[in-house]
């Protein structure tokens, strides 16, 4: 399965590459990244170099290797591919490097918009956004006389009608799994109900508030209209439930839109039904209950300078402008790349920029409160706790990590 | 033996057993009271495409590395991480004890806490699985030990084959079965009659599907345990109990328990110790909403973003004082057995 995604981007990366111009490196490039269409074609296109070794490892896992790949002197890897989140992970280990030299001799194609700046230095290059919006089949809204729901409340409602209508059970799919997936489903409905996970300018909690407590209620409510295992789905399992036409209603990764119907076992009435929308608001509220991403590249701290030109040579070879051409390429992601227009697919996400969607919290704390809240918010949704208790809970339980990693005294 | 030929023998062990489990008890003992440096935060200016540039907390890379270079092994905290909310919650356990107004209410309150919440399953799993895998494993050595000759061979290929499986893809395989729309899963909703009944969803149910699992995972090694101690079991003993009129019961209890009785107490004595690390069944159900570990707890901590790495020690040392306590009847046993056959 993974073997045929990989020869069939590399093929359509082929014809792509054969376009732009020759990519020629002197010195080893080596990537670490997560693993969705979109980032294998990036890979492709920096392994599509000549002249030394590139190699790319796009796991799933990357997150528990890239800090420990890139901590070495010379680093394993020379380049990390990452999002919002994971990028504070390698800026507070300190294992990246500014990259404006580079950008400046070999950056000429980069829009302005595409570099991430911390503290005045460009950290990172960004090809892709991401948020989470709503994919609904409009075949079975448009048989019950229901209009696309704008609001968690307004889908509440629908999917009440369709369980009273017999067509599904349950109507709403949402990756709840305990743990990552479900701390980020609560910090779409938090931030959707005007919250914020901490105090102004400190690294002290505050998510034990009424935002908080409505988020997770909302959570609950649309739990009781999910397949009850909902608290082991992650994104695979409640695309398959899905794709296998068993729900109708689902907040999803605007990654994951294009490849929604073209996986294998999909059915025609899935096929012809689905569509997509911009992200739902909450609670009269008017940001959206998501967040935004970015996806980019980073280049290793640790490594000679020639190996950390070449490995920017070839990522750039990756998110070459000429790419876009390719209707297949184009429609894996919402590209930040020059030439990009947008397909179908990208509606969602588009829908999201313009409605001022929250971006992740590029905080170096922020990675410890989504872990305290995927492992304290399972006990409520099980209904085992108040949603009080709970977030006392996940207050309590960050504020221990924080104390340790010394964010807090 | 010479005293100094001795030390020669087991000089390789020796050092084996210093490198291998003394030192790196020794440095989770060295963490586990050492966290990283304090942050140095600073405001930064932060751009990044679709939002443009805001203000944000990032950390002071140079002032972080000062402080890192002068002392590399962070800062010293002595028993913090282990009494934290995390770990032992001292602070949190007596201000619940002050505050309950009885014993109910108390265990209710403390299995809010993480590590008591863990020791509550780890506990539960260990005292039930451990008796209930030796006496499986017992009667399926007694039984495939009575098989005639011809069949024993491929029925203990069979017997041994949950043991052979990678234990998460074991769990993984049953994980899937018990899924509301696998086979087990559908199975028990069509005989309950109740499509919203689900094993994942009901933490009893998981905790007896966990149980389950660890008891079909190591059955089989106790059953290849004792199947070798039967072979050792001279005849002679069970003829005589036999001419004396002992029945098939009989003979179990009087003759074979007895000389399998060392081989009993090395079973629980492994299956303790593992079952108290209970890890890949809980990864493979995707059982932490209901039921965790410790070992669980230090994957936990290694694992994502966050890499705390001094609780992940504490946990590991508690871990170790928690099998200390498990072994601690059979290991007094075995120095008095010891000391008894010295003197």
């Amino acid at each position: 399965m993974n073997s045929k995604i990989l020869s069939i981007v590399g093929a359509l990366s082929l014809t792509a590459f054969s376009a732009a111009q020759a990519c020629e490196i002197s010195a080893r490039v080596s990537v670490v990244g997560n693993e969705f269409p979109a980032i294998q074609t990036v890979g492709a296109g920096a392994a599509a170099c000549t002249g030394a070794e590139v190699s790319t490892n796009l796991t799933a896992d990357h997150q528990k290797i890239n800090v420990p790949g890139m901590q070495g002197n010379p680093a394993e890897y020379t380049s990390a591919i990452v999002a919002n989140s994971s990028i504070v992970a390698l800026m507070n280990e300190d294992v990246i490097r500014p990259l404006d030299d580079l950008v400046a001799k070999h950056g000429a194609d980069l829009k302005s918009s595409q570099l991430i700046k911390v503290n005045g230095k460009v950290m990172a290059v960004a090809f892709m956004a991401n948020a989470q919006h709503l994919m609904y089949r409009k075949d079975v809204l448009a048989d019950l006389g229901i209009s696309v729901p704008k609001t968690y409340e307004e889908m509440l409602a629908a999917a009440e009608k369709i369980r009273a209508s017999g067509k599904m059970s349950n109507p709403v799919g949402g990756a709840y799994k305990a743990g990552w997936n479900l701390a980020q489903e609560f910090n779409n409905m938090f931030l959707g109900y005007g919250g914020s996970h901490f105090e102004a300018g400190s690294a002290n909690p505050s998510v034990n508030s009424e935002a908080g407590v409505n988020a997770l209620n909302m959570m609950k409510a649309l739990s009781e209209y999910m397949n009850p295992d909902f608290l082991t789905h992650d994104s695979n399992v409640t695309n398959a439930e899905y794709r296998a036409g068993n729900i109708a209603l689902l907040n999803m990764w605007g990654s994951r839109a294009s490849s929604q119907t073209t996986a294998e076992g999909v059915t025609d009435a899935v096929k012809n039904g689905h569509a997509i929308a911009g992200p739902m608001t909450v609670g009269g509220g008017s940001t959206a209950a998501s967040t935004l991403w970015w996806d980019g590249w980073t280049v290793a701290k640790n490594i000679s300078d020639a190996e950390a030109e070449a490995t920017f040579i070839a990522m750039m070879n990756g998110i070459s402008p000429s790419m876009m051409s390719d209707e297949n390429i184009r429609t894996q992601a919402v590209w930040l790349i020059d030439g990009y227009k947008p397909t179908d697919a990208a509606i969602g996400v588009f829908e999201a920029a313009k409605m001022g969607t929250t971006p992740y919290p590029m905080l170096p704390y922020m990675g410890l409160m989504h872990t305290a809240l995927g492992a304290e918010l399972p006990d409520f949704m099980q209904g085992k706790e108040s949603a009080e208790q709970a977030l006392a809970d996940v207050e309590a339980a960050y504020i221990a990590a924080a104390k340790e990693k010394g964010y807090l005294n | 033996m010479k005293h100094s030929t001795f030390i020669w023998f087991f000089s390789p062990t020796a050092l084996a057993m210093l490198l291998f489990i003394a030192f790196p008890i020794v440095s989770v003992l060295v963490q586990s009271v050492h966290a990283p440096h304090k942050a140095v935060l600073v405001e930064v200016e932060t751009c990044t495409p679709l939002v443009g540039c805001t203000k944000e907390t990032s950390i002071d890379q140079e002032a972080t590395r000062e402080l890192r270079e002068k002392k590399p092994i962070g800062r010293f905290i002595g028993l913090e991480i282990f009494t934290d909310r995390g770990h032992l919650a001292i602070s949190e356990v007596k201000e619940i004890w002050s505050g309950s107004e009885n014993f109910n209410e108390f265990f209710k309150k403390i299995g809010n806490l993480p590590f008591y919440r863990a020791m509550a399953f780890t506990l539960t799993f260990t005292f039930i699985v451990t008796p209930l895998v030796v006496i499986v494993g017992f009667l399926v050595a007694l039984n495939v030990n009575a098989l005639h000759e011809r069949l024993k061979g491929v029925v203990v290929f069979f017997s041994l084959l949950p043991f052979v499986i990678t234990p998460l893809i074991g769990a993984l395989v049953l994980f899937w079965m018990i899924d509301s729309r696998g086979i087990l899963g559908s199975a028990i909703q069509w005989i309950f009659a109740d499509p919203n009944l689900s094993l994942k969803a009901s933490t009893g149910l998981m905790w007896i599907s966990l149980i389950v699992y660890g008891v079909w995972h190591a059955a089989p090694f106790a059953f290849v345990i004792f199947y070798a101690g039967l072979q050792t079991l001279p005849a002679d003993q069970l003829e005589a109990a036999q001419i004396d009129g002992a029945t098939r019961t009989q003979q179990v209890r009087y003759v074979v328990l007895p000389h399998l009785m060392p081989l009993v107490s090395f079973v629980a004595l492994i299956q303790l110790m593992d079952n108290f690390r209970v890890f890949e069944p809980i990864v493979g159900f995707n059982a932490d909403a209901h039921a965790q570990s410790l070992s669980w707890f230090i994957f936990n901590d290694l694992g994502g973003e966050t890499r705390q790495f001094s609780s992940a020690s504490a946990t590991s040392v508690l871990t170790i004082i928690g099998v200390t306590i498990l072994l601690l009847p059979v290991l007094r046993r075995t120095w008095r057995d010891f000391m008894e056959k010295s003197t």
